[in-house]
């Protein structure tokens, strides 16, 4: 499949989404442990914000059994310290994610009585849908992947959208990673060099899930799990 | 030269006068061979340089022979040098020599392979085509070649000069042009077989042809039918070719039966205002009456496209139009029948056009293992093995943490960050440049493969690359017992000598290459050291095991 052009941007204003993975059997295994991985982000998130005034960043957590919206620029106010140890944006996700996270264990233990609620295809399509919209309305998708293996479906959905792809091999470094790559606006990216995937495995997803044996649906989970974050980023 | 031998094309002579007996001649440092290309031929001589006594002799046909051969090795030596071609082993045709020299001499680079290899001493001369069957099939070659094809242009438009004085109107007529006719008009090429030499003549004959023509051009479907009425051989020209009308009834029998035929009439538009093809300034309108004397372009287009498709089928002088008739009907008749298939083929043969080919074959033999399956699967086998492993360990350490658990050291993490707040310094500097500079390279050296093709890598550059194909193919055909070849030990170890010097061959390139690729040049080599290690290892266990039983190498017949 060819890479989808770009538009042309003007001006290097953003409007960054943000997935973030909080998919506890994955935190749990990870070599990088949660706090110092959400104090990447948040710094970045920070800076996404202190580059340009009219930047504007959404934050949804991905849990297990559920995804919500635990930050959004535009409806919070206060951007400055609160009790002096990090800025009010920080505070204020971080309360949205832990109620998240609450929600989202109350969901497992329900869904374990009432078995698995969704249909093992809906998560598949949804998600194809959702990168087909991204490569249609021309919106790119960067993929930082702090898996142990690459993800062949995030590196088809960056390729896809034109998106960045990137597996960092430093995870300690990540908000080095994330400033240095993902932080480039769109306009920006026409002159930069970002880094390019090697090769993209275009294997069809269905096709693997059908030689593992396993039923589509947690196989989605698995590589969700494993897809710490997935930034949606667009210009407004 | 190493093999000491010179092989040349000479011809027998036992006079001066005497056209000769054209042949081989092969030289040794001991003696000298005369072979003939006709293998019935007598004059085959097999002389020992110890029995010829001088060259003064000249009435003596073998010596006289012998005197030119005493110079030819002198110079030869510095020729043959040159095209770097001997075939010390065999017994060769001419032709089949003939074909190898014109194959080394075409690609450089199989001639290097053939100095290399085949001069060098590590292969003999037929272990060294015999991965090239392909190339020597003459068959093959020789058809390839592309040919001229049948002119596009319509023959059917010729248009007739009028010089405004007269009367009179010219037609152009040049040989090709009648060649364009008899393959155009298969009625007209039998009637030019018929009548020409017996009943009137070619001018006339033309003269004849160039009226009905003429009157077509008229396109009074009336006056057509007049003059057809009164001249008989006129009207050969002028009514329907009934050979192409019989062969058009033959494919249309041809056409599935479910396509329905009749439907394209109701596309028939041309009567409309607006519609048809305008040809030479009118319209073609179709009258039922005359029918027979009327043609339309798309019959002339259809058939002039048939004809170019079909190709040249004459290889003849086109000067005598007589002469080209006849070929012509060799050529229809070879068409039919069983060649009609044959055609097929070389017209699927001729899409391969040369110049769109890519420019080069690759080196490589087919490579036929006895049984392919075997070798998947125990490929599949090794990689469901690991797949599983990393499987059980991940289920493993899942199995660990129940998913409460999980979920609390998540809640942990999160109310330890907002007590802690963020780290300081988010990044470590020290991270953060190596970080950046692994940036930086991975996207300059990505860069700098893109604008790479990938068959120029940079061992192809240098060129060893080649060079162990060649050597582990042989190795590899002997080992899995795909050569029909007898080897014997000093074949094989010969093979190995050149093998471990490509081997040190590749260590070299390694190091010499500059440290921003070395990466790279070292991933390239690391599979054909592995390569090369099992093809040793594979060796050193059939020695042992030969030596252990006293059996013949490897088995091999």
């Amino acid at each position: 499949m060819a890479s989808a052009p770009s538009k042309l941007y003007a001006d290097d204003v953003s409007l960054l989404m943000v997935l973030l993975d909080t998919n506890p059997l994955f935190w749990s295994t990870s070599s990088l442990p949660f706090s110092n991985f959400l104090s990447h982000v948040l710094s970045f998130l920070n800076s996404i914000l202190l580059l340009n005034q009219l930047n504007q960043v959404a934050v949804i957590a991905t849990g297990y059994n559920s995804c919500d919206y635990i930050f959004d620029s535009s409806v919070s106010t206060s951007r400055g310290l609160e009790n002096g140890r990090m800025p009010a944006l920080c505070s204020n996700l971080l309360q949205k994610l832990e109620e998240f996270v609450v929600r989202d264990e109350q969901l497992c233990k329900e869904g374990s009585e009432n078995g698995l609620a969704s249909s093992l295809l809906s998560g598949y399509v949804a998600i194809m849908n959702a990168i087909f919209s991204a490569q249609r309305s021309m919106v790119p998708i960067d993929s930082c992947y702090l898996g142990s293996n690459n993800s062949a479906f995030l590196q088809q959905a960056s390729y896809i959208t034109g998106g960045v792809y990137l597996k960092p091999q430093q995870p300690d470094g990540l908000f080095q990673y994330l400033s240095t790559v993902f932080a480039t606006d769109l306009h920006s990216r026409t002159f930069l060099q970002l880094p390019k995937s090697v090769g993209v495995d275009f294997r069809a997803s269905k096709e693997d899930s059908r030689k593992d044996g396993r039923p589509l649906e947690s196989r989605r989970k698995d590589s969700r799990k494993n897809d710490p974050n997935i930034q949606l980023a667009s210009s407004v | 030269m190493s093999s000491g031998e010179v092989i040349k094309r000479a011809k027998y002579k036992t006079s001066v006068k005497d056209p000769g007996t054209p042949g081989v001649l092969k030289m040794t440092e001991q003696k000298f061979l005369f072979n003939p290309n006709d293998p019935s031929s007598v004059t085959k001589l097999d002389v020992e340089f110890a029995h010829i006594k001088g060259n003064a002799l000249a009435k003596s046909g073998e010596a006289a022979k012998a005197a030119s051969t005493a110079k030819v090795t002198s110079s030869t030596k510095v020729a043959s040098e040159k095209s770097a071609v001997s075939f010390p082993d065999e017994q060769l045709s001419t032709a089949e020599m003939e074909l190898r020299m014109n194959l080394l001499r075409e690609d450089s680079e199989l001639q290097k392979l053939h100095k290399q290899f085949v001069i060098g001493g590590v292969l003999t001369e037929s272990e060294f085509w015999a991965t090239r069957k392909k190339l020597l099939d003459v068959d093959n070659r020789g058809k390839l070649k592309q040919r001229v094809g049948f002119k596009s242009t319509m023959i059917l438009d010729t248009k007739p000069m009028a010089d405004g004085r007269t009367n009179k109107v010219t037609f152009n007529l040049t040989p090709e042009i009648k060649y364009q006719i008899f393959v155009l008009k298969p009625a007209v090429h039998q009637a030019f077989l018929n009548l020409v030499p017996s009943k009137m003549t070619e001018k006339d004959f033309w003269t004849k042809y160039f009226r009905a023509e003429y009157l077509h051009s008229t396109k009074n479907a009336i006056t057509v039918a007049a003059e057809a009425a009164e001249d008989e051989e006129l009207a050969i020209f002028l009514k329907e070719d009934n050979i192409l009308a019989r062969e058009a009834r033959r494919k249309i029998r041809r056409v599935d039966p479910t396509l329905d035929m009749e439907a394209d009439l109701g596309d028939d538009y041309t009567h409309l205002p607006d519609h048809g093809i305008f040809r030479d300034g009118t319209k073609e309108i179709s009258e039922t009456q005359h029918e027979q004397y009327m043609r339309t372009l798309s019959q002339d287009l259809n058939r002039q496209g048939a004809v170019v498709l079909e190709g040249r089928t004459v290889d003849v002088d086109l000067e005598d139009p007589r002469t080209v008739a006849e070929a012509l009907v060799r050529s229809r008749q070879e068409l039919d029948g069983d060649k009609t298939q044959e055609r097929l083929d070389r017209l699927s043969r001729m899409t391969d056009i040369e110049d769109l080919r890519e420019p080069l074959d690759h080196p490589f033999a087919p490579l036929c293992i006895k049984d392919p399956r075997d070798y998947f699967d125990a490929q599949q086998a090794n990689a469901l093995k690991t797949l599983d492993d990393a499987r059980n360990k991940m289920e493993q350490t899942k199995r660990n943490l129940s998913i409460d658990e999980a979920y609390g050291s998540l809640r942990d993490s999160i109310s330890k960050i907002k007590t802690m707040g963020l780290s300081d310094p988010i990044v470590k500097p020290e991270v953060a440049l190596s970080v950046l500079n692994g940036l930086t390279q991975n996207i300059s050296s990505s860069k700098f493969q893109l604008g790479k093709n990938s068959r120029e890598s940079i061992l192809d550059a240098l060129d060893v690359h080649t060079g162990i194909t060649e050597t582990f193919l042989v190795f590899i055909s002997y080992y899995y017992n795909i050569s029909s070849h007898k080897v014997d030990d000093v074949q094989v170890s010969r093979l190995k000598d050149a093998m471990s010097q490509t081997y040190r061959q590749l260590e070299e390139i390694k190091e010499s290459v500059q440290s921003d690729f070395r990466h790279k040049v070292s991933l390239l080599v690391r599979p054909m050291h592995q390569a090369l290690d099992a093809a040793f290892q594979h060796y050193d266990a059939d020695q042992q095991k030969r030596s252990s039983k006293g059996e013949p190498l490897n088995g091999f017949v």
